[in-house]
């Protein structure tokens, strides 16, 4: 793909060398046309929204409302069901609140699997532990697949809500969210898909999904940090209640009583981040312009050429080899532990991350401590890959394994 | 700095052949802590006798800056008087290690000594 020119800090030079950024499942770099965005906001249309009868007020009105369209016809959803957040994590939380603290009982159960990141993890632990529900995990095949069939035995009368990651960020599995989603409707519980690392890198449709709802962030697809997404079906969204009370959540307030706003803003309580929006609603375009179905050709290739590249490495082990994957690849070298090896990579100006990637839980599961995690994003390219193995083998040396 | 330099033949030479590694009987401290960041994890085990470190074990896992600087340590203690233990520094696991370090490695490099000061420290209060 053709757009190194549009990421200025593509240019950088870390400790003298070209710059290889390969923690995209952390986040990813800006285009120059969000940072534009964002500047362009501040520069010439910086005002709070919803309140003012003055233009300034009108264009960032405007410019907001702009985004919130972006997002929800990005993922084919109608303007009321996308709830601008924080981030994947905050979208969660809200639900985890707003709402399953609500309408669980005692004795309800919640499904999750085996590989969660955190944050579609702790929430559901710590609401399980208020309110005296169970928690139930997906195993997992060897290949870091879900099996499918001890979902089938876990889904069931008592399951209430049902949050699987659409992309699995340690392993780069992708979920079969829409077969999920099948089986806990059947059971008459919620399907929440986690797809902070599947919406910025294929074209993800609620519709064809047919998930309840679905969370992502937007700085893991060209956007700026602090801004994410909540979808959810209109009357699901509708019978909850709000999340975070305050100013622009509401329609009528007196001393006793508060109407609460009509969707989406009866989610977003508070001055939103204003700037963010309008960076995530550039980063649509920006995305929209290359092709999701493009995006996802040229990961896949990304992947298909890493994982030949670096399984050629003698002691490499991947970790997560599921026919169905994105552009992730963790992997563990025999005899040099993760962080010594993201350090030495580090030093050849390649970025990786090295760790538990947020999923401790699916690390004592695997029974290793953390791999090193390479992930792909639209700018890499098959010479950073190779400039990746060699850095592995550099590594090897310096440890002589 | 280059690489090379922080991983330095010393180091490697502890990482892959740690001394004094593994549990005492009867240990008279034992203390375990963690860097989340890189999942490094030590235990520190002393037998303190007459105010002494006589005897000092460690176990664990992670990276090869804390194990090294673990080993390292362990070496560096055994036959030091508790009041000494408790007066070293950073500086002195700095030193003792002699590699240049990034801040966020110096928290790798620094698991030993927290983990050491808080079993001795732990071990000073119930005296």
């Amino acid at each position: 793909m053709d757009v190194r020119k549009d990421f200025p800090i593509l240019k950088r030079k870390i400790h003298g060398k070209e710059l290889v950024y390969l923690d995209n499942a952390a986040t990813t770099q800006k285009p120059q046309v969000v940072l534009d965005a964002e500047r362009d906001y501040y520069t010439n249309h910086n005002a709070n929204i919803h309140r003012g009868v003055y233009v300034l007020s009108e264009e960032a009105t405007n410019l907001y409302e702009k985004a919130h369209e972006k997002a929800s016809h990005f993922i084919n959803a109608d303007f009321q069901e996308v709830v601008f957040t924080r981030n994947t994590t905050e979208s969660l939380n809200l639900l985890a609140y707003s709402y399953s603290v609500w309408d669980l009982q005692k004795g309800d159960e919640i499904v999750l699997s085996r590989l969660e990141h955190h944050s579609n993890l702790v929430p559901w632990q710590q609401l399980a532990q208020l309110k005296g529900v169970t928690v139930k995990f997906i195993e997992l095949e060897n290949d870091g697949s879900l099996d499918m069939e001890s979902a089938k035995k876990l889904i069931g009368k008592k399951t209430k809500i049902v949050s699987i990651a659409h992309m699995s960020n340690a392993l780069g599995t992708i979920n079969d969210v829409r077969e999920l989603g099948k089986m806990a409707h059947s059971v008459n519980a919620v399907m929440i898909v986690d797809g902070a690392q599947s919406v910025p890198h294929f074209s993800v449709d609620v519709k064809k999904l047919d998930c309840d709802f679905l969370a992502f962030s937007a700085h893991k697809m060209y956007g700026p940090t602090g801004m994410g997404c909540l979808y959810g079906k209109k009357d699901l969204l509708e019978n909850m209640k709000p999340f975070l009370y305050g100013g622009e959540m509401i329609r009528e307030v007196s001393y006793e009583h508060t109407r609460f706003n009509d969707l989406p803003w009866k989610f977003e309580a508070g001055t939103s981040n204003i700037a963010g929006a309008i960076g995530l609603g550039a980063a649509v375009d920006y995305v929209s312009s290359l092709g999701m179905e493009s995006i996802e050709e040229y990961e896949k290739e990304l992947l298909m050429y890493g994982t030949k590249k670096l399984s050629a490495i003698p002691g490499l082990t991947l970790i997560g080899t599921s026919k169905k994957k994105g552009g992730i690849i963790s992997f563990d070298m025999k005899g040099i532990p993760p962080h010594d090896m993201a350090s030495i990579l580090d030093a050849d100006g390649i970025c990786v991350r090295a760790g538990h990637h947020c999923a401790m839980p699916l690390m004592n599961h695997l029974g290793i401590h953390g791999t090193c995690r390479a992930s792909f994003g639209i700018y890499n390219t098959k010479k950073e890959i190779d400039r990746l193995a060699e850095s592995i083998e550099k590594a090897k040396k310096i440890f002589k394994v | 700095m280059t690489i090379e330099q922080m991983y330095m033949e010393n180091i490697m030479d502890h990482f892959k052949s740690p001394r004094n590694y593994g549990k005492l009987d009867k240990p008279t401290i034992t203390h375990h802590d963690n860097n989340p960041l890189c999942g490094d994890e030590l235990t520190f085990q002393l037998i303190i006798h007459e105010g002494k470190v006589s005897d000092v074990k460690f176990m664990g896992h992670g990276c090869a800056i804390s194990q090294a600087s673990a080993s390292m340590l362990t070496e560096k203690i055994k036959g030091v008087s508790v009041e000494d233990v408790k007066k070293l520094t950073k500086e002195d696991i700095f030193e003792m290690l002699g590699i240049p370090l990034s801040p966020v490695r110096m928290k790798c490099a620094l698991l030993s000594l927290q983990v050491l000061t808080a079993g001795v420290a732990k071990y000073s209060y119930q005296l």
